[in-house]
């Protein structure tokens, strides 16, 4: 794949449209499988792709995902497979990797995140969201992906205010991920008004970095809305995820499967741009 | 000590710190903010009326005494501390009582636990309905089979318990998925940790409510034998209780600070069957990451834990469901590799023999947890080079374990445990 050395390619995926972001777990539920299934996304048309390296302890995840955790580690998921992963996938978008410190703290021989960030780099990740470091713990991670060009992504939260929204603000690169509502991942039938509260508050810092807004996104209205709310991009777990559980439950060919998440990929990618035409819709 | 352990960051050398998500992170600075205050600062009296309740409501000071049997056994004198006698029948209660009530001071109004053996969700449920506050305890269906008597306990004392289904179903499981529960209710409700666990302040915070176990100890020995214990034996799951009798030996703030260095402090692990790991399968058929745990980041604090060589945590073991956890609290991890404390570990085997010999030698069933305590010194070559005096944290007693006990006890070959064939079946479940 292309990635590699250089710079993070996540800046410009949200310059000229609003951005696909969907997110699945590396390795779910086979090796093989999930890079079809990525491969899928790329088609349906994902500006940047959220790539989760699975964590026995996933505490910000709902049911859903838990259960994508683990069938990847029961499929033999292990860092050093997720590097493989990342290698053998073809698609020329940019990847971040998602996970939780502990995996990023303990690999190599020598303490911190820095082994890890180099060796992702070189694989083609681009950047990282790490829902388990606030930014009170997220200093060493930062100066490792300001040395290998990478971007570090952090979670905003609804109840995120203030000077902890402006050390976020400052602390992050590439894009802000917005959480949609307090919980864990999982889809949810509605966008909720604080969503629109957080976009809000994250303009008024002044910010010009681009805000990806997730947790609960499933549909193409969901996915309008989120723009239509100033969302810069729609980031979508669980309702892919879903996807992948039933074909695996089910035991339905991993083609199948592919196609069914290339089918929802582009219906929640047209969502993305159809906020973004208020002209033409306002013409019909 | 006392300085760097008050530090706002809660780091204890290299361990603990605040792991948690985002979304956690304003009510952990609210409730920094409230331990501050209300818990160092006494502002409202809050410490005053903590102290009152935990005598009232709780039962303390609870009595320290000579244990005649075992002092004859190991040739030393042996005291026992016993917070088996502290209302709800464990330590846990300072602890639950007094974030009860500091989730009160706070305008809180719902709490949520987790719980292993069920002591800790026990004596949340008892402080909730004690300070009228609604509560939902989260506990593993495995840890539901085995400590029943104690999910009795709580249904009746009016709490919520929800079984958690995913992985081993042990306490791991439920502070995963109380953490979840905790990021979605954040704004009303506040998180009982059930041990010296978790991202500051929890582990300094948890450490101060069990703190007059180690005040009222060295103020009882004094009395009973005139000076301080040459040693000081507690179990250690995530180290509440060991803490709690360690602390006014390792950074004292009552008013008796003299000859605190000379005490020596056994924190004792789960050895579960084995020390040796199956990296494989991610098992360590043990709880002793203090022992043989590697430094890494879960539940929100930096310390040792059971992990393999990728990071994933795992599945850890003991006979008993207080200690089967893959961590430790980050301050005794400190602790430890400063050489302040002595980590030591005994086996599934040693703690049923000792469960027997404290209930056969002195009239009490100890808690499986505290038999491991207890099961030290019998391991020990020669107890009496533990010191002249040695006191035994007796973190709780064994009520909910006698099921398990004698089940456990049924498939192997210990000397001492009594003879049950007879009153097979019903009588036992
Ligand atoms: C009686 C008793 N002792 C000890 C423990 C272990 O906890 P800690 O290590 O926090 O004291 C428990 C936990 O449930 C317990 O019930």
């Amino acid at each position: 794949m292309s990635g590699g050395t250089g710079e993070s390619r996540i800046p410009a995926a949200f310059e000229s449209e609003p951005a696909f972001v969907p997110y699945l777990a590396a390795g779910d539920p086979t090796f093989e499988a999930s890079l079809a299934y990525v491969e899928a996304l790329e088609r349906a048309g994902a500006d940047v792709i959220e790539l989760g390296l699975p964590f026995s302890e996933p505490i910000a995840e709902g049911p859903t995902i838990q259960q994508a955790v683990v069938r990847s580690l029961d499929g033999g998921m292990t860092v050093e497979r997720y590097f493989e992963f990342v290698a053998a996938l073809d698609v020329d978008v940019p990847l971040v990797c998602m996970t939780y410190y502990n995996l990023i703290y303990q690999y190599g021989d020598e303490e911190g995140p820095e082994p890890f960030v180099e060796r992702a780099a070189a694989e083609g990740i681009d950047g990282f969201v790490v829902p388990d470091l606030p930014a009170e713990e997220a200093g060493p991670l930062r100066a490792a992906c300001d040395a290998h060009g990478r971007d570090l992504v952090s979670i905003v939260a609804p109840t995120t205010r203030d000077d902890r929204l402006q050390r976020l603000v400052d602390l992050s690169s590439g894009y802000l991920y917005v959480q949609a509502r307090l919980g864990v991942t999982g889809a949810r039938a509605s966008v909720s008004d604080r969503t629109t509260e957080s976009l809000a508050r994250v303009a008024e810092t002044g910010t010009d970095l681009p805000r990806a807004v997730g947790f609960g996104i499933s549909s193409f209205e969901q996915a309008r809305d989120v723009i239509a709310a100033g969302a810069d991009g729609a980031i979508v777990g669980s309702a892919l995820v879903d996807i992948v559980a039933e074909g695996h439950a089910e035991d339905r060919p991993p083609e199948e499967t592919a196609a069914e998440l290339e089918a929802l990929g582009r219906e929640l990618k047209e969502g993305a741009l159809a906020a973004a035409e208020p002209e033409a819709s306002q013409a019909d | 000590m006392s300085e760097q352990q008050q530090r706002r960051d809660g780091k204890f050398g290299d361990y603990g710190g605040q792991y948690v998500p985002e979304a956690l992170m304003p009510a952990i600075e609210e409730l920094t903010d409230a331990y501050e205050r209300y818990v160092l600062g006494n502002e409202d009296g809050f410490m005053d009326e903590f102290r009152r309740r935990i005598r009232d409501f709780g039962g303390r000071p609870t009595p320290m005494g000579r244990a005649d049997q075992l002092s004859e056994r190991y040739g030393t004198e042996v005291y026992l501390k016993r917070e088996d006698l502290l209302h709800g029948g464990a330590h846990k209660l300072n602890n639950a009582l007094g974030q009860c009530l500091l989730a009160k001071y706070m305008g809180k109004e719902r709490i949520v636990a987790e719980t292993g053996a069920g002591q800790h969700g026990t004596a949340t449920a008892m402080a909730a309905a004690h300070l009228d506050m609604p509560c939902e305890i989260y506990m593993g269906r495995r840890d539901i089979n085995r400590q029943r008597p104690n999910v009795f306990r709580m249904r009746i004392n009016g709490a919520e318990v929800t079984p958690v289904e995913v992985g081993r179903g042990t306490l791991k499981e439920a502070i995963n998925e109380t953490m979840r529960d905790w990021a979605t209710t954040v704004e009303t409700t506040h998180y009982i940790i059930g041990s010296i666990v978790g991202p500051h302040p929890f582990p300094s915070m948890v450490r101060d409510f069990h703190r007059p176990i180690s005040a009222e100890t060295k103020r009882q020995s004094r009395e009973a034998f005139g000076r301080l214990p040459d040693a000081v034996v507690a179990c250690a799951g995530g180290g509440s209780n060991t803490m709690g009798i360690f602390s006014e030996f390792v950074d004292p703030r009552d008013s008796d600070p003299e000859g605190v260095d000379d005490v020596d402090l056994y924190a004792v692990e789960a050895g579960g069957s084995t020390l040796d790991v199956d990296e494989e399968r991610g098992v360590a058929p043990n709880s002793a990451s203090l022992s043989t745990g590697t430094e890494g980041v879960l539940h929100g604090a930096r310390t040792k834990v059971l992990q393999d060589t990728d990071g994933q945590i795992m599945e850890s073991h003991s006979v008993s469901s207080g200690l089967d956890y893959a961590g430790v609290g980050p301050e005794l991890a400190n602790l430890v590799e400063e050489g302040r404390v002595d980590a030591v570990n005994v086996d599934d085997d040693a703690a049923l023999a000792a469960f027997h010999r404290l209930s056969q030698t002195e009239g009490i069933i100890p808690a499986l947890e505290t038999a491991h305590a207890v099961a030290y010194l019998e391991q020990h070559d020669d107890p009496s080079e533990l010191g002249e005096y040695v006191v035994i944290n007796v973190s709780g007693r064994g009520d909910k374990d006698l099921a398990a006990a004698m089940e456990e006890t049924a498939g192997r070959d210990l000397p001492n445990a009594p003879e049950m064939d007879v009153f097979d079946g019903e009588g036992l479940r």
